[in-house]
């Protein structure tokens, strides 16, 4: 009790008893005590002078704080649909049964739990999991057994094989950003070289366009940035790779982090801030330490700090923060939210990050890949940036391949290129759907593999899932549902409510008891969500219903029962419990269900 | 006189508004309707019910949480509009326990009101018949949180008119609920009182003040004698002269 009152005080102290510190206290704070229990949250609350119901509202909201015990080894296997193609399902019941326990439950000893959570970004190396919050990838059935003896030996983490914990790059193409020679430093002296208003009129010049999705011109929110009143402003990295199915930003933060700090410290040296926070997804939490020793190194390097290479009024530092399981935090204002140690919810915009942002200072959010793109800008200068990719779309994408393909990874490709070319290269044959950007993007079938990735066309975050002749579209769907219904933050009433009806919706066609009826809802309500939610998440939400229904009918129609109408209470299964207690289980005591009546 | 750049056409209507003021604001002021559940006019905008969700310039947008401003032409009364109010309001239905018959707030209830005035003759979705437990610990309030609909109207007038934060939103998604501020997770155990503002405030039966039940008998409560549609503009604009 004592000892962990301890842990509590030494990481308020190291946090300097900052309440906008409060999720990354909490974080820390789990991590040497396992899981959050109530007196803990009460002396953190205590201690920092604030109300319990906020950390409360904390701890309950991110998916990876725990108020209960969840055993000492915490595994999660990752279960987009990438994961699902890969067998996960099969492994993780595997597991459950040789451990003698159920999902989420924690084994008699208090040792272990197991459980399912959203897309680890390791789609090109899955089926993967997440044990306390470290990546195993490339899981099979014998790497199951084994972390079961490890488990049951009570071996400790540090101890575990190596290579169960190895991460690979699988750069496959490289192009303007991935492909070229790069000395660390050289984009800050150009930058410095071309001034603030140069470094500017270089981004403008280049017409680059923000990385994570929506496309935004970045010099436009730099320059708005700047132009806002107040005396401090912030550079902020979205590094909060949550779309399922994107893994790019993991591998600039692993291998390129020195090209992504740089283009922080190169847009605070436009807009004039001199402080830059990474957020850092809960799910790379094995970066922290290498990026922590890279920021420490270009420091001593000059890189960061006072009077950055020397230029008299370059003050500018970095500092990471992490997430903690929850994919709502992608939202730039619910991103902002967390930094400040609150529950991510989105907040009304306008007013924007650009003149609302962290603390309600001026702010520039931008992704990881844009940021790591700003140092090309530097180098290369906006005219040459711009000569690359098409017109509306300048310079390079990277696209993190994933799926029915010979040869996952990331693709850098200067943008225009075409969705055929892609699926050549990573040796895709007899493909029958692409899901490009996501759950939240876009379905595309052969007759659209012509198109080309560009914002004017089909833009994206990233994210290029691959999908076989064989595949059921209907189940990916299905698995984007669940994921929505689960990482809802829950705020507005359409996205709360909607993405669990949708869900169940879902969950009972593939139970074999929807209709027609049942498909009407689903257009209802994804229409409902995409006009009347608060934010990106909810209005993109039935955005692969729609897709799947227009062009995979079939593969919801053979599920569908050809009456109008079938009730979503299974009669049945529900007088099982009086079955139970009355200790009855003749004839009388069951009802004629629909198929009972036919036969 | 009202300045052409000081106006906004609502269903074809032109409707005045001052610097600064949201659709809603503006849209109450000069008695038209916009139908709301988490806004009040003593606690700002918020944006988290959607029911005042409405057409800008052909877009849709929050009523509450949108500024007024020249050249926007709106629809609020429109079948669509009305259709996405309907579905929202039953999904805060079956999202909770609401059993009017028995509820004191009957008749005083804006989710009802709503549910009335959508022409709402059924949940429409099944029921997901959540297990909330009843608060009575208060000496003198009951927390019904059957009854809840995550208006947060509570929980932002305990924090900013009375400044005791005693409720706040935990959670996420449809495990999202209301929490008040005391080890044991009662409300008797907070420094709540009868007099907070937080205590009036709720637009459904959650938060009741105990041993007042049934002063005014069921038919002829607030939205038994007219529609919310006509009592709500009523009280606004009697309010601003």
């Amino acid at each position: 009790m004592s000892a962990n009152s301890d842990v509590v005080g030494r990481t308020i102290e190291r946090r300097k008893a900052d309440p906008t510190q409060l999720l990354q206290i909490l974080r820390e704070v789990q991590e040497e005590l396992d899981w959050l229990s109530p007196e803990t949250r009460w002396d953190v609350a205590a201690r920092l002078g604030i109300h319990a119901t906020q950390v409360e509202s904390i701890v309950q909201f991110y998916s990876f704080l725990y108020d209960r015990p969840r055993g000492r080894y915490r595994i999660l296997f990752s279960d987009n649909i990438t994961d699902r193609m890969l067998g996960n399902v099969g492994l993780f019941e595997h597991m459950l049964k040789r451990l003698k326990l159920k999902r989420g439950e924690v084994s008699t000893d208090g040792a272990v739990s197991v459980d399912l959570t959203s897309c680890t970004g390791m789609c090109d190396q899955g089926p993967a999991l997440l044990v306390n919050n470290r990546p195993v990838t490339r899981m099979t059935a014998r790497r199951v057994d084994e972390i079961c003896d490890l488990v049951r030996g009570g071996v400790p983490l540090s101890e575990w094989p190596a290579d169960y914990f190895r991460v690979e790059d699988n750069i496959r193409r490289a192009d303007g950003l991935l492909g070229a020679r790069y000395e660390p430093g050289s984009a800050l002296q150009a930058a410095i070289a071309l001034g603030r208003q140069g470094m500017l009129d270089e981004m403008k010049r280049s017409n680059l366009r923000g990385r994570g999705g929506a496309g935004f011109t970045t010099s436009v929110k730099w320059e708005s940035c700047r132009n806002a009143p107040g005396a401090e402003r912030f550079v902020v990295c979205n590094a909060d790779e949550g779309e399922p199915g994107t893994f790019k930003d993991r591998v600039l933060l692993a291998s390129f982090a020195e090209r992504v700090f740089e283009g922080m410290a190169i847009a605070g040296f436009a807009v004039g801030a001199g402080r830059g926070l990474v957020y850092l997804r809960g799910e790379y939490r094995h970066l922290l330490e290498p990026l922590e020793a890279k920021l420490e190194a270009m420091r001593k390097k000059r890189f960061l700090g006072a009077s950055i290479c020397g230029a008299q009024g370059f003050d500018f530092d970095i500092e990471i923060h992490l997430g903690a399981g929850a994919y709502i935090c992608g939202e730039e204002s619910a991103l902002i939210e967390s930094l400040e140690g609150k529950p991510g919810k989105p907040r009304i915009r306008p007013p924007f990050p650009v003149t609302v942002g962290y603390l309600g200072k001026p702010t520039v959010v931008d992704n990881v890949e844009t940021l790591a793109e700003a140092t090309v800008v530097a180098l290369e200068g906006g005219r040459a940036f711009a000569g690359q990719g098409t017109r509306r779309s300048t310079g390079s994408k990277i696209l993190s391949v994933s799926g029915d393909c010979a040869r996952p990874g990331l693709y850098e490709y200067p943008f225009g290129v075409r969705i055929d070319q892609v699926l050549e290269d990573c040796g895709a044959g007899d493909v029958a759907a692409v899901q490009v950007s996501g759950p939240s993007g876009v379905l595309l079938t052969p007759d659209e593999f012509r198109r080309h990735i560009a914002f004017e066309d089909v833009p994206t975050a990233g994210a290029f899932m691959v999908f076989g002749k064989d595949r059921d579209v209907f189940e990916v769907a299905r698995n984007f549902a669940h994921f929505f219904a689960h990482e809802s933050c829950g705020f507005c009433t359409p996205c709360r409510v909607g993405t669990t009806l949708v869900r169940d919706a879902l969950d009972k066609i593939a139970d074999g008891r929807g209709s027609r009826y049942e498909i009407n809802e689903l257009m209802r309500l994804s229409e409902l969500l995409r006009r009347t939610s608060h934010c990106g998440l909810g209005q993109t939400a039935g955005n692969s219903i729609r897709d799947t229904w227009l062009k995979f009918r079939p593969a919801y129609e053979r599920r569908l029962i050809r009456g109008d109408f079938d009730p979503a209470v299974d009669l049945e299964a529900a007088l099982a419990r009086a079955r139970e207690i009355s200790g009855r289980d003749d004839a009388g005591a069951h009802i004629d269900t629909h198929e009972g009546a036919e036969a | 006189m009202t300045a052409p750049d000081s106006t906004i056409l609502i269903d074809d209507v032109p409707v005045p508004f001052k610097p600064g003021e949201t659709i809603l604001q503006a849209a109450m002021e000069a008695g038209v309707f916009i139908p709301h559940l988490c806004y009040h006019p003593e606690l700002g905008a918020h944006g988290s019910c959607r029911v005042c969700t409405v057409m800008v310039n052909g877009r849709n947008a929050s009523a509450c949480t949108m500024k007024a401003a020249p050249g926007q032409e709106i629809e609020v009364d429109t079948p669509d509009l009305h259709a996405y109010r309907r579905t929202l309001v039953q999904m805060l239905f079956v999202e909770g326990n609401h059993f009017c018959p028995s509820c004191e707030k009957s008749g005083n209830c804006q989710l009802q009101a709503l549910g009335y005035e959508y022409e709402m003759m059924t949940p429409h979705f099944v029921e997901f018949y959540p297990h909330r437990p009843v608060d009575a610990s208060h000496p003198d309030v009951l927390l019904e949180l059957n009854r809840c609909i995550q208006c947060e109207l509570c929980v932002r007038a305990s924090r900013d008119v009375d400044g005791k934060s005693v409720f706040a939103l935990a959670g996420r998604g449809m495990g999202s609920h209301l929490i008040v501020n005391s080890p044991t997770g009662k409300l008797g155990d907070t420094n709540f009182a009868v007099t907070d503002r937080a205590a009036h405030v709720c637009p459904v039966g959650a938060i009741l003040v105990k041993r007042v039940g049934f002063a005014v008998p069921i038919g002829e409560r607030r939205y038994d004698v007219e529609p919310i549609s006509e009592e709500a503009t009523r009280c606004e604009v009697e309010e601003a002269k």
